[in-house]
């Protein structure tokens, strides 16, 4: 599957009350936009959470939707960060089948990127990476040549860097 | 804070009567039974209006809200009850209309399985409300009730719906009456400005020599009338409105163009094609006034001022804009214009006016325009003037000038047929000493007739008239403009007299056959005020609207007249229905 639409990637702070997600997922699909990734955690205050969420298409009919999502009554903003200062990151989870023989190159190609085995049996390992969404697609890339049993990926999550709020 | 005894349906009335509400439209059912009885068991102002489909509680609700400017509340019960308001409530959200609607839920451990008489109206209306709200505690009832209404009524209004579970009603409340909203997402925008944005709009004005004001809907919900004509007086511009803004501007006024738009006058259309800048306020840009966006005052100047921050650039890019309320835009911007030197602009427009008049033939079988021009006269103009859905509407809106704020009501965005006869209910019940006269065609008086009962009920002296031709005028009209005649579900064979059935409500009817018999059956209806009155009106079968810009085509493409038969057949058109 191959998307070559440009991802974007909006931060939506909003009250945490019932029904905010779907709202805000409804605008996206009303609009035909695809949410690649959607991640929902609590604010430092318990009353409001924060979405990152990484979404497909074109940048012109966004801003639309992102004047559509603030509009949400229990949205107090939502920002494309798309091209700003800040840092993401990923959390991914892969679980490969290796037998004893292949074990070396997996391990060599996963302490290249960083990563952590989690998990280790006779025949598989599970790899957990943490990261640019860039590389973890590029440890993905190069681990394909073992078989990938099973994926998970959390989303991306960000933060604006230094004085610039989120 | 204030303890009272008392239970959840009984806040709920004090509340609501905290709020101003004057109506409530419904119709009771198990769910919302102890609401019900708060109702008898809370003495208070609110008066109750039992309707006979849930459907015309909520129209009703929107005739009151947009006759009044003050918001109504529907209550209906869980399951069909409230999935019934359903088309309500996205008519009030598609032109921004206040509204309350209360539904009643099965009890809070029992929802998400499949109770009787349960529906997911929380979830299923999300995209047709402004805000709504599964009630979860019975003593959020103050602080939800009170949040609902400003939410509804601020900003850009629409409709709040509230879903309360029958246990939240029936059981004992001990909270806050007066306890405080809790909506830190909510901007409403009501009085801020930014005025340099205000003072670049008044300069780029002063450079125009053939402008136009396209004033909308949100003019009249910020109650800007004044403002407008002041604007307009001053800057000699003309203006035109959309099908919702009719009234903002007196109609017979010597700079108003009428309204615009697929059906509109060909001279508010013509000048859009020739302004060199349009100041657009409050109007949402609808496709029925752009036709093709690509094409939409390309060589114009375009400025939008609307409050909802997501209106702009939505359909048409300006080059200005500005994001306030109208009235507040209104107000700032009349400081900073001057008079345009338009008089030449006016002389073209006015030659326009000359040459293509909205006009119909009084000779032969009976025009819906005869019969809507008549009690034009015979109203002085001074009617509340409620339609339907359709070719109707459109005559309607052509002959009847408005020269007052909400002084027409009708479903613009969503065309909702079936819209006109609860709406003209509710509509006099918030305007008791005006003449309501709702114009409605055969086949969406048939969607909710059912309403006489209610009109009947109360007595209240809305004059209904039917303009009858037996056919689904408006589809019926593109069937035979751009699918070769082919007539496909649109005869309205089988149709009742509606005299009589008026008479089996007790209503009284008229018929009128005759182009001679107009004036005097009108006149008799106009005196007739001892409860409502039905005029069936039985019209020319198969005239057409005109002008028209057919759907998605650029406004250059409007045509002015029937086209000669025999023509060469019209392209299908490309836009929205």
């Amino acid at each position: 599957m191959i998307n070559t639409k440009p991802i974007h990637t909006l931060s939506v702070y909003v009250s945490n009350k019932p029904g905010v997600l779907a709202r805000v997922a409804q605008t996206f699909s009303r609009r035909g936009y695809n949410i690649e990734s959607l991640v929902v955690s609590p604010a430092i205050d318990g009353h409001f959470s924060r979405m990152t969420i990484g979404v497909s298409g074109e940048a012109d009919g966004l801003d639309q939707i992102i004047r559509q999502v603030s509009k949400l009554i229990d949205v107090l903003h939502c920002t494309d960060h798309t091209d700003d200062a800040v840092v993401v990151k990923e959390m991914g989870l892969i679980k490969i089948a290796v037998a004893a023989e292949d074990r070396g190159e997996a391990l060599q190609i996963a302490e290249h990127f960083g990563c952590k085995t989690v998990d280790l049996t006779e025949t598989s390992m599970i790899l957990q990476a943490v990261g640019d969404p860039a590389k973890i697609d590029a440890l993905v890339e190069m681990i394909e040549k073992f078989k990938i049993i099973e994926l998970v990926r959390t989303g991306k999550v960000l933060l604006a860097r230094g004085a610039e709020t989120t | 804070m204030e303890k009272i005894v008392m239970d959840g349906g009984q806040a709920l009335i004090k509340c609501l009567e905290a709020e101003g509400v004057e109506y409530i439209f419904g119709y009771s059912g198990g769910s919302v039974i102890p609401i019900f009885d708060a109702m008898i068991t809370t003495p208070s102002n609110i008066k109750f209006i039992l309707v006979r489909h849930e459907q015309g509680a909520a129209h009703m609700a929107d005739g009151y809200a947009r006759a009044t400017g003050k918001p109504a509340v529907v209550l209906v019960t869980s399951g069909p009850g409230a999935t019934n308001i359903i088309t309500g409530i996205m008519t009030a959200q598609m032109d921004s209309v206040p509204m309350i609607c209360l539904t009643g839920q099965s009890v809070s451990w029992m929802i998400g399985k499949d109770a009787f008489q349960e529906a997911d109206i929380f979830g299923m209306t999300m995209p047709v409300v402004k805000h709504s709200y599964l009630l979860k505690t019975t003593n959020d009832i103050p602080r939800t009730i009170r949040e609902a209404f400003h939410i509804s009524t601020t900003g850009r209004p629409g409709p709040v719906l509230i879903d309360i579970p029958k246990d939240m009603s029936a059981g004992p409340f001990t909270g806050d009456l007066h306890a405080e909203m809790d909506i830190p997402g909510y901007k409403t925008r009501a009085e801020s400005i930014d005025i340099d944005k205000v003072k670049e709009i008044a300069e780029a004005i002063s450079k125009s020599q053939r402008p136009v004001i396209l004033a909308g809907h949100g003019v009249m919900i910020s109650g800007a009338k004044d403002a407008l004509r002041a604007l307009a007086e001053k800057m000699k511009a003309p203006i035109t409105t959309t099908l919702l803004g009719k009234g903002i501007f007196p109609e017979t006024h010597d700079l108003s163009l009428g309204w615009l738009g697929m059906h509109g006058t060909a001279y508010a259309n013509k000048a859009m094609c020739e302004c060199d800048l349009l100041l657009n306020i409050g109007s949402r840009f609808d496709d029925r006034i752009i036709g093709d966006p690509k094409w939409f005052c390309k060589d114009a100047v375009v400025i939008h001022a609307d409050i909802d921050p997501a209106e702009i650039g939505k359909m048409i890019q300006p080059q200005y804009h500005c994001i306030a309320d109208a009235r507040i835009f209104l107000e700032e911007l009349i400081k900073h214009v001057g008079k345009l030197n338009t008089a030449e602009w006016l002389k073209t427009i006015d030659s326009w006016k000359q040459k293509y008049p909205l006009k119909f033939k009084r000779q032969g079988n009976l025009k819906m325009q005869h019969v809507i021009d008549e009690f034009y006269k015979l109203s002085e103009g001074k009617a509340v003037v409620v339609t339907d859905v359709g070719q109707h509407q459109m005559w309607a809106a052509q002959f009847y000038k408005t020269d007052e704020p909400n002084n027409f009501l009708s479903s613009g965005g969503a065309g909702t047929m079936g819209y006109g006869v609860p709406a003209a209910i509710g509509a006099q019940l918030g305007r008791p000493d005006e003449n309501v006269w709702v114009v409605v065609g055969d086949g969406g008086f048939q969607m909710t007739e059912f309403e006489l009962a209610t009109a009947a009920l109360y007595k209240l002296p809305v004059k209904f008239v039917v303009l009858n031709n037996h056919y689904l005028g408006m589809v019926r009209q593109w069937q035979e403009l751009f699918y070769e005649d082919r007539m496909s579900g649109v005869d309205l064979e089988g149709n009742p007299d509606f005299v009589k059935l008026a008479d089996a409500y007790g209503i009284k009817g008229f018929n009128l056959r005759r182009p001679g018999d107009v004036k005097r059956v009108i006149k008799a209806a106009l005196a007739y005020n001892d409860g409502p009155c039905l005029i069936n009106c039985e019209v020319e079968k198969t005239d057409n609207v005109f002008p028209m810009i057919p759907a998605g085509k650029p406004i250059e493409a409007m045509i002015i007249e029937a086209p000669k038969s025999g023509g060469k057949k019209l392209e299908k058109p490309t836009g929205s229905t």
